[in-house]
C-alpha cells in the first residue's frame, strides 16, 4: 500500500483519532492483514503512539497482524455445526492445506479460521468461503469446493 | 473537602478524589495492586473492593475507582469483602505462582491453597508500568496487547520497545517486581523490553549516571537548560 493510499484512507475520516479502528478496517480490508510498516506510518501521520494501535490490532479477531491468504475459509464451530460434524469439516480442511486453524497455506491462497455460529443453523455443517455460505458440507465436498478458488 | 465515612471512621476527602486514597491517606488499609497515585485509578487488580453504602443501598466496588460522594459509608472489612478478596487473589496467585508479594498476601488474607489450573507467568497484568510510561513518562513504549488469556504487557511487535528511554520508571512501579534493570559499563538494559541504552557519564565524577535518551526526553518535556544534565544528581547536590 503507497502512501497516498494511507492518507486517503485516513483522510476519508478527516483524520480523527476516534476514527482510527474504522481505519485499520479499511487498511485490512484492502492488504487482507496490517502489516508492520503500514501500521507504523499510520502512528506517524495521526500521531497515535504505536503502543495504542498495536493493542487495538491484536484485541479484535477481525484485525490481523499475520499475513492472511487470498481466501478466507471460515468453519462454523456453533452448536448445531459442531453436533453436525463441524470438527470433521475442519480436521478435512487442515490435512488438505495442510495448515492448523488460524493459520495461512504457504502459497498465500488460504486463511483456515473457526468461528461461532453463522446465523443458518439449519445448513450445518457450515463454512464460509469469502463471505459465501457452503451449507451441508461433508469431507467429500472438500476438494471440490477448494478447487473452486484455486 | 466532601465528608462521609470508612468503616464507621468520619473522614473528607478532595474533590474528584477516590476512595482508595482518602482510606489509605487516614491509615486504613486496603490491599491493593493496580493503584499508583501518579496516575489514573484503573481497577484492574480489584483487591482493593470495598461495601459502599449510599442511599441505604450497598454494593461493591473497587475503592481505586469509586468517587468521594458526600455521605456515602465505606466498609472495608466486611465478610463479603473478605471472601471475594480471598477469591481474587487465589485466582492471582493461580496465575503467577511464584511472584513472592502475591504469596505473602495470599498467606496473609488465609488462602492455603490453589484450587484453579496454575501457570507459570509472572506478571500480573495490572497496567501499572504501562500507565506509568504514558502518563508520567510520556515515552509509549510499552502497552497491553492481545486478549483474554493470552493478554500480555510488552511493546508493540514483541520485539525491542524502540520508544523506551530506559528510564526504569516500570522497574520502580512494578507492584511485583518481575521488571528487571542492569546496568554494565556505559550501559542501561531493561531486560523485560529487551532495551539496551548507552548512559551519560558526568563531567564532575565520571560516573555513567542515565541514558541519553532520557535525559534528551526529560530535558525537552521540563524544559531544562541546554547543560543542565551534563552533570549528575550527586555531584549537583
Amino acid at each position: 500500500m503507497e502512501s497516498s493510499e494511507i492518507n486517503t484512507i485516513i483522510n476519508q475520516y478527516k483524520g480523527k483519532e476516534s476514527a482510527i479502528l474504522a481505519i485499520l478496517q479499511d487498511i485490512q480490508g484492502k492488504e487482507k492483514y496490517l502489516p508492520k510498516e503500514i501500521l507504523e506510518q499510520v502512528s506517524q501521520k495521526m500521531q497515535i503512539p504505536m503502543t495504542h494501535i498495536f493493542r487495538l490490532a491484536t484485541f479484535y479477531n477481525a484485525l490481523s497482524i499475520k499475513p492472511r491468504g487470498k481466501h478466507k475459509i471460515d468453519v462454523c464451530l456453533g452448536t448445531a455445526c459442531h453436533v453436525r460434524g463441524g470438527n470433521k469439516i475442519i480436521d478435512k480442511l487442515e490435512r488438505d492445506l495442510s495448515v492448523s486453524v488460524g493459520e495461512t497455506t504457504k502459497d498465500k491462497q488460504f486463511t483456515l479460521e473457526s468461528v461461532r455460529c453463522v446465523g443458518c443453523c439449519s445448513l450445518g455443517p457450515v463454512a464460509v468461503i469469502d463471505g459465501h455460505v457452503y451449507g451441508r458440507l461433508t469431507q467429500d465436498k472438500i476438494p471440490a469446493l477448494l478447487k473452486e478458488f484455486k | 473537602m466532601i465528608p462521609f465515612s470508612i468503616d464507621g471512621q468520619p473522614v473528607e476527602g478532595r474533590e474528584n478524589g477516590n476512595v482508595l486514597e482518602v482510606a489509605l491517606d487516614v491509615g486504613i488499609e486496603i490491599p491493593h495492586l493496580c493503584y499508583h497515585e501518579s496516575v489514573k485509578p484503573y481497577g484492574a487488580c480489584r483487591l482493593c473492593l470495598v461495601e459502599v453504602e449510599r442511599h441505604g443501598r450497598k454494593r461493591m466496588t473497587t475503592s481505586c475507582t469509586y468517587p468521594v460522594l458526600e455521605g456515602i459509608q465505606v466498609f472495608t472489612q466486611t465478610e463479603k469483602v473478605l471472601r471475594a478478596r480471598r477469591m481474587i487473589i487465589e485466582l492471582i496467585l493461580g496465575m503467577c505462582p511464584g511472584d513472592t508479594l502475591i504469596q505473602e498476601m495470599a498467606k496473609e488474607m488465609g488462602v492455603e491453597q490453589i484450587r484453579f489450573k496454575q501457570e507459570d507467568k509472572d506478571c500480573i497484568l495490572c497496567g501499572l508500568c504501562g500507565r506509568i510510561c504514558e502518563e508520567v513518562v510520556g515515552a509509549h513504549a510499552i502497552q497491553f496487547a492481545f486478549r483474554g488469556d493470552k493478554r500480555e504487557m510488552i511493546p508493540p511487535f514483541l520485539g525491542e520497545a524502540m520508544n523506551c528511554i530506559a528510564c526504569g520508571a516500570c522497574v520502580v512501579a512494578c507492584p511485583v517486581d518481575v521488571i528487571k534493570m542492569k546496568e554494565q559499563g556505559d550501559e542501561r538494559t531493561i531486560l523485560r523490553w529487551k532495551r539496551t541504552l548507552k548512559m551519560k557519564q558526568c563531567k564532575i565524577c565520571g560516573n555513567y549516571f542515565a541514558p541519553w535518551f532520557q535525559l534528551e526526553k526529560f530535558k525537552e518535556q521540563a524544559k531544562l537548560a541546554k547543560d543542565f544534565f551534563d552533570i549528575c544528581y550527586t555531584c549537583r547536590t
